[in-house]
């Protein structure tokens, strides 16, 4: 019994896991590609005319020396909140705090699961 | 559908218009916008989906956006307002310095001759469900020097990511905001500034923290390039 509870609960946290995935994609579709990119990689269609560059999310060393902490902080107050850039604007007035734990596992998914 | 008509007709009689010019006046902008343009919505409890299959902006709320002599003027003759597109991911492609707009992609607004122009703007100014945003609002039109105020837009509030303040300067997601202050109503920039997403739940325009004051501070910018332009 044990261990079928514990299967269910694996596979309940990896059904939740994905669902967010897919959420977290969605969003960085709809708020930030255009600054860091279709791809991810910074250079999305506003950064030509910005003094400073978007963050590369794919940028596995750059992103990797940021907690998820942090990432949740910049996205919810913005840069300026981590003495970066105003260019990044805080999205905590748009989005809830589930949303933007789906953007940083869709972050981590950028940087870090590479194949 | 009948129902709306009815208010809109409502609307217009008490306004003084001619009930046969509104009912037909609003069954062509329905034929005519409703296909791109949302007309009706409730974004609130819609899926954050739409605002990827979003057309056009929407218009429910025109009536508390628009300047009229604008909206005839644009309806006649009308040109890009967003350098990207209403959802611009869907009108980009790879470039080899990174995304590019896919011109081919966007569509052209189609022309009306001046009175049709006329008869729409009139009705489109009817819709107004956001009466007490605007009545909320507190902005009485101002002005800045505009060194101070090309900064504060750019510099310190950052709102050149995403908004051209001058043909070619700033960002192309959103709309360009050199003509904002003949296109929209003062109030309407100063409530959208402050809070857009009381006006769109799925807007793309970040809801920030700036007080009263510096949300009229970028809103006299908009007066002061705006007025510049012809």
């Amino acid at each position: 019994m044990k261990r079928l509870l514990l299967s269910a609960s694996l596979l309940a946290i990896s059904a939740i896991a994905h669902a967010q995935a897919d959420r977290g994609t969605q969003l960085y579709n709809i708020y930030c590609t255009q600054c860091h990119g279709m791809q991810g990689n910074g250079k999305g269609v506003n950064a030509a005319q910005m003094s400073i560059q978007p963050r590369d999310h794919t940028d596995t060393k750059e992103m990797s020396a940021r907690s998820d902490d942090e990432l949740f902080k910049v996205i919810q107050q913005g840069g300026k909140s981590i003495n970066k850039s105003v260019l990044m604007p805080g999205w905590g007035g748009n989005l809830s705090d589930d949303d933007i734990h789906a953007l940083v596992a869709h972050l981590r998914k950028l940087c870090c699961q590479k194949n | 559908m009948k129902h709306l008509f009815s208010l809109i007709a409502a609307a217009m009689l008490a306004a003084g218009a001619p009930l046969t010019a509104i009912a037909d006046t609003a069954g062509d902008v329905q034929q005519q916008c409703g296909t791109c343009h949302a007309l009706k919505h409730n974004y609130a409890t819609s899926a954050i989906q739409e605002r990827a299959e979003r057309k056009a902006p929407p218009l429910d709320y025109a009536g508390n956006k628009f300047q009229r002599a604008w909206l005839v003027s644009w309806l006649q003759n009308p040109v890009r307002i967003r350098p990207a597109g209403v959802f611009p991911s869907a009108h980009l492609k790879e470039g080899p310095d990174g995304d590019a707009i896919d011109a081919a992609s966007l569509a052209k607004h189609p022309a009306v001759p001046a009175a049709q122009a006329e008869a729409m703007a009139d009705y489109l100014l009817t819709l107004k469900p956001f009466d007490s945003l605007i009545k909320a609002e507190t902005y009485q039109p101002g002005t800045i020097a505009e060194r101070m105020g090309k900064m504060n837009f750019g510099k310190f509030k950052g709102c050149d990511g995403c908004h051209q303040d001058a043909s070619n300067s700033g960002g192309v997601s959103g709309p360009e905001l050199y003509t904002a202050w003949k296109r929209l109503q003062p109030a309407f920039i100063s409530s959208y500034i402050a809070n857009p997403v009381a006006w769109d739940p799925h807007t793309m325009m970040p809801k920030g923290d700036a007080n009263a004051d510096a949300v009229h501070k970028l809103a006299n910018y908009l007066k002061v390039i705006g007025e510049k332009q012809p």
